[in-house]
């Protein structure tokens, strides 16, 4: 294939997953909610859990987004450093977004800050966003696309503790957050929480957080403690889906990790509502491709 | 059997309705949100459709123009509906509307609106937004369409459409304040119990 020819299809591939992601839930987070649905007792959160499910169903079958909210269309790229297209993903990531808006439709969702006016075609400056890792040696690119909509981007925050607050802190902060604006956000949520050294640095882990798989664990013993108590506790609150009360509060609580300064401790968080749509990617170098967030998947 | 409100909705037909009802909406949702609010309190534009007794609805929809120029709903969802906090007790005031369909709660200052006004707001079930599309049975009008899709005011007919959970009603009570109440008496127990496990500075 020329250079040209692998391009074009390449972006065709990525417009067709990007569509196809604001349609259908990554197979983790639909047996979630299933499983939390099953142990649900508060008969309205029970009629809530049904309307979500006749939602992805009636999305499905109509082949619709199956919400109007289809985000700023962002992609997490881990791409290795002989990848042969390097070069040329972010053009081809832009050329997607475009076609994948005609195709999908997907919602208009770029505006341009300081003119405020609507693109219209939902790219703009920066955007879609593009977050890069370079992995040595390797010849393949993993690419997570992510719809950041609205409403569960609202609650993301960050900020610098001291050490003196400590994880009791990060408790804390993680706690205020999702109890009043996590509320809003379309929950069960899938909560990402950034430990880190600053804000930038926790906000941006926070968000890598919520790609990890719903049920995955953090590989420190300590963090992974952290992140089953976390979980265990805000279920323990009971905000339920729409947060109209219920057996649970979250799909469940990740959390990234970096060293820190030791006058700082950086945490942030970033949720995913229930109908968080993301999916993973990995091209390899001849192009061929594994679609590794959705079984069964036709593009 | 299913409660059904029908616009041009009257005081007495939101009177007995409590927070944690649901009903169903028949007759014309319009879509209105941030700008639209902005707009009408702040620049103080009057808005192109007559909302007295009407439904509105905080969404921001994916709509495909047609090749003889209508419009199909694809998807419409509520959008959360706080962001409008700041605006909606004095939008209830002048334009009368009776419903507010939206997502999550609203605070203060909107209860307070829909006492003294006799108006209720209510969620739709967020997410769900195929669901929600296949009970509109026609775009009737697109006004501000300057706006772009998500905020245009899409003047909607629709059927049955719901469930829409009351979470303000007309006598002051606000469930999700109710909930975060119950929160947040909650909160602190649980978070002390996970704080003695997490000392990880010694």
């Amino acid at each position: 294939m020329d250079k040209e020819s692998a391009v074009q299809s390449l972006t065709d591939v990525m417009a067709k997953f990007t569509a196809y992601i604001g349609k259908r839930l990554p197979t983790d987070v639909k047996a979630k909610t299933a499983k939390l649905r099953a142990a649900e007792t508060n008969p309205l959160a029970i009629a809530i859990y049904d309307s979500m499910a006749e939602n992805q169903d009636a999305a499905d079958k109509l082949d619709r987004p199956s919400c109007q909210d289809t985000g700023v269309i962002q992609y997490f790229i881990a791409a290795g450093a002989k990848f042969p297209l390097l070069g040329e993903l972010e053009e081809i990531l832009l050329n997607a977004t475009l076609e994948a808006t005609k195709k999908g439709p997907l919602r208009h969702n770029a505006v341009e800050t300081f003119d405020e006016k609507n693109t219209g075609t939902n790219t703009g400056s920066k955007i879609p966003w593009l977050d890069w890792e370079i992995v040595p040696d390797a010849d393949y690119a993993l690419i997570d696309v992510y719809m950041a909509g609205g409403g569960c981007t609202l609650p993301g925050s960050a900020k610098v503790l001291m050490p003196g607050q400590g994880y009791e802190g990060v408790t804390e902060f993680v706690f205020d957050v999702i109890t009043s604006r996590g509320v809003n956000a379309c929950p069960p949520l899938l909560v990402g929480v950034g430990v880190s050294t600053s804000v930038e640095t926790a906000a941006r882990l926070s968000k890598r957080a919520i790609l990890r798989p719903v049920d995955s664990q953090h590989p420190n013993e300590n963090a992974a403690l952290m992140e089953k108590l976390l979980e265990e506790g805000l279920n323990e609150i009971g905000i339920g889906p729409q947060g109209l009360t219920g057996n649970s509060s979250v799909m469940g609580v990740n959390i990234e990790s970096s060293a820190r300064h030791p006058s700082t401790i950086g945490v942030a968080v970033s949720t995913g509502c229930w109908a968080h749509r993301r999916g993973k990617i990995r091209i390899n170098a001849d192009l061929s491709y594994d679609i590794l967030s959705h079984e069964g998947v036709v593009l | 059997m299913k409660k059904i409100l029908t616009t041009p909705i009257k005081d007495e037909d939101l009177a007995s309705l409590n927070v944690g009802d649901v009903v169903y909406l028949t007759g014309q949702l319009v879509t209105c949100r941030d700008v639209a609010h902005r707009r009408l309190i702040e620049l103080k534009r009057e808005l192109p459709v007559d909302l007295r007794g009407g439904a509105i609805f905080h969404a921001g929809p994916i709509v495909r123009k047609k090749d003889d120029g209508s419009f199909e709903m694809v998807s419409i969802g509520p959008t959360t509906s706080m962001r409008m906090e700041k605006f909606e007790k004095q939008f209830i005031e002048e334009t009368g509307v009776k419903l507010i369909v939206g997502k999550g709660g609203m605070g203060p200052e909107t209860t307070t609106g829909c006492l003294e006004n006799k108006a209720v707001h209510a969620v739709f079930p967020g997410g769900c937004a195929v669901l929600a599309a296949t009970k509109v049975e026609e775009i009737e009008r697109a006004e501000w369409q300057d706006l772009g899709m998500p905020e245009t005011l899409w003047v909607n007919r629709v059927r049955e459409f719901g469930p829409l959970i009351i979470s303000i009603d007309t006598k002051g009570n606000n469930l999700f304040e109710q909930n975060k109440a119950r929160f947040n008496d909650k909160k602190s127990a649980i978070v002390e119990k996970i704080n003695s496990q997490v000392r990880f500075i010694k």
